[in-house]
């Protein structure tokens, strides 16, 4: 019974250095954005990677969340008469939730998987250690850059995901339901509209949707980076890192947008 | 073959390969004679981790000196560059760089210790999402304030002190490279700072006897030119008794013999004995 305390102890311990070690890499690597040298190249080259090149699979999961949307409530709105309220949904779901949560999933398939690739091959080819022989902070190099670009890019995809997926919801009402353009983008600018805002002239739709991918951007970078300049085991460890990374911050995401929904809905006022 | 038969081979052996280049070995034993001051030291260091590594580990290398670490695989060579390195801290002892003990050192100051000294890594570690330009660049970038005229015209010297053609290397990519080829890359990177310490893990591991030879006499063309005291762990006997002006013998933890090339063949120490026997 004592071995088996022993182990239980120890497997809490690792698990707690874990967490703290996750938050230590996060504070450093935010930490580093305001300290000299200033790595704005590789932002800028990150911005490419994270942002532009995720455009594709952001547009079509968008597009087509969008589309379905439409389609699936066209079916139930149309027992009751209500139609009309197409774009209400589409908007609502895709703002505040949809497009912040599949944005996030999607780069963190994409991106997060190719981070922890990155940085795990460079790991176990020692090109981390040699960076690190060479005088360079690895964090401030490699982590701080990845996190600015995701903290950047992913709020910039989840409102191009949201306007794409509002657009499918369009192409859907006007050919299949037959509801007018004019009337379905009124009731999209309705939805936002009965939700409130903050500061009077900012939706609070706009905050929840905002605010939940700023976050998933950060989740999805520093997991990406823990995991990859944690790798060991050659090629299959950095199979493994790059496997953990997309369940990892999968899985943080869902959690993570549950609280803050939970939290922003008792902080805006809605409906005001 | 009776042991002292074995032995006499075993010098006869050795003796002719420090004969194979007379200026090498001259100006081996040149260094050997004028120790300067100590630029490396590590003084009754011990390291372990789940398992003890390092155990009360001492030796000196004096400015322009050439040391080479040899031993078993696993005994912990490696860990006493990245000791040297700070990139491990002992659990004991101390480890001091220019007469700097860089053990207590924090992270951002032990960056600027490393600045002092080049590695060249087994695998040559170069960064692959860049070229050669850009990796030997590197350093010279991070740390200086050179313009872009001054940093091309350091890369292009780097290059041909390791014998590369900069014209044509400059622009590939080290996935392009042989073997050979991405180790003087790697020393031209070490290198391209102009450091006071030259740390080599493995140089000559993985080539063919030519290059193995072209890496040998560069490491020594580094000390002979510049005055560079270097550490270089290595398998490769031949190597090492060829450019190094001391050699430490790693076994279950401690430094059993350090000396002088001439002093290790002459020894009848069994091991050492058993040791040089295997190559």
């Amino acid at each position: 019974m004592p071995a088996l305390l022993r182990r239980i102890n120890e497997a809490a311990k690792t698990k707690v250095l874990t967490v703290q070690e996750y938050f230590v890499l996060a504070g450093k690597s935010l930490r580093f954005i305001a300290a000299r040298p200033f790595y704005a190249q590789d932002v800028v080259q990150q911005m490419d990677e994270i942002g532009v090149k995720s455009l594709g699979i952001v547009l079509l999961t968008g597009l087509f969340t969008g589309m379905v949307l439409a389609l699936q409530s066209s079916v139930q709105l149309k027992t009751f008469g209500a139609t009309l309220y197409i774009g209400n949904l589409v908007s609502a779901s895709m703002i505040r939730e949809l497009g912040p949560v599949l944005a996030g999933l999607m780069v963190a398939g994409r991106v997060g998987s190719g981070i922890a690739a990155q940085l795990g091959s460079m790991r176990v080819t020692e090109q981390i250690d040699a960076l690190n022989t060479l005088g360079t902070d690895p964090i401030k190099k490699l982590v701080t850059p990845r996190v600015v670009a995701a903290l950047i890019m992913v709020p910039v995809l989840t409102i191009i995901n949201d306007f794409i997926g509002i657009v499918g919801g369009n192409i859907i009402a006007s050919l299949v339901v037959g509801l007018p353009s004019a009337q379905y983008w009124r009731t999209v600018w309705v939805q936002i509209a009965s939700d409130g805002f903050t500061l009077r002239y900012v939706p609070n739709d706009f905050i929840q949707g905002l605010s939940k991918p700023f976050v998933f951007g950060g989740i999805i970078a520093i997991t990406a980076c823990y995991f990859g300049l944690g790798t060991t085991g050659g090629t299959e460890g950095v199979g493994q890192s790059t496997t953990r990374t997309v369940v990892t911050s999968s899985i943080l995401i869902l959690i993570v947008d549950y609280f803050i929904t939970q939290i922003l809905l008792s902080l805006l006022t809605y409906g005001a | 073959m009776a042991p002292e038969q074995r032995s006499a081979a075993v010098r006869k052996a050795i003796r002719s390969e420090l004969a194979v280049d007379a200026h090498d070995e001259a100006h081996a034993a040149d260094a050997r004679e004028g120790e300067g001051k100590p630029i490396v030291e590590l003084q009754h260091v011990s390291l372990a981790f789940d398992v003890p590594v390092l155990d009360d580990v001492s030796f000196v290398a004096h400015e322009g000196d050439t040391v080479a670490i040899v031993g078993e695989s696993g005994t912990g060579k490696s860990t006493i560059l990245k000791l040297i390195l700070r990139l491990l801290v002992p659990d004991k002892g101390r480890v001091l760089v220019d007469g700097e003990d860089i053990t207590p050192l924090s992270f951002e100051e032990a960056l600027t210790v490393r600045q002092r000294m080049g590695m060249v890594f087994q695998g040559a570690a170069l960064f692959d999402s860049m070229t050669v330009f850009e990796n030997v660049a590197y350093p010279v970038r991070e740390h200086t304030d050179l313009g872009e005229e001054e940093i091309e015209q350091r890369v292009r010297e780097k290059l041909e002190f390791v014998d590369l053609d900069p014209d044509r290397v400059m622009e590939q990519f080290p996935a392009e490279l042989s073997g050979g080829m991405r180790k003087r890359v790697g020393v031209a990177r070490g290198m391209a700072n102009n450091p006071q310490i030259m740390l080599y893990d493995e140089p000559t591991s993985g080539l063919d006897p030519l290059t193995t030879a072209t890496i040998t006499r560069l490491i020594m063309k580094l000390q002979r030119e510049l005055g560079v005291t270097s550490i270089v762990v290595s398998h490769d006997i031949r190597s090492v008794f060829r450019m190094a002006s001391h050699v430490a013998l790693l076994n279950e933890h401690h430094i059993t013999f350090f000396g002088t090339p001439e002093e290790m063949t002459a020894s009848d120490d069994p091991y050492l004995q058993d040791f040089l026997g295997g190559f």
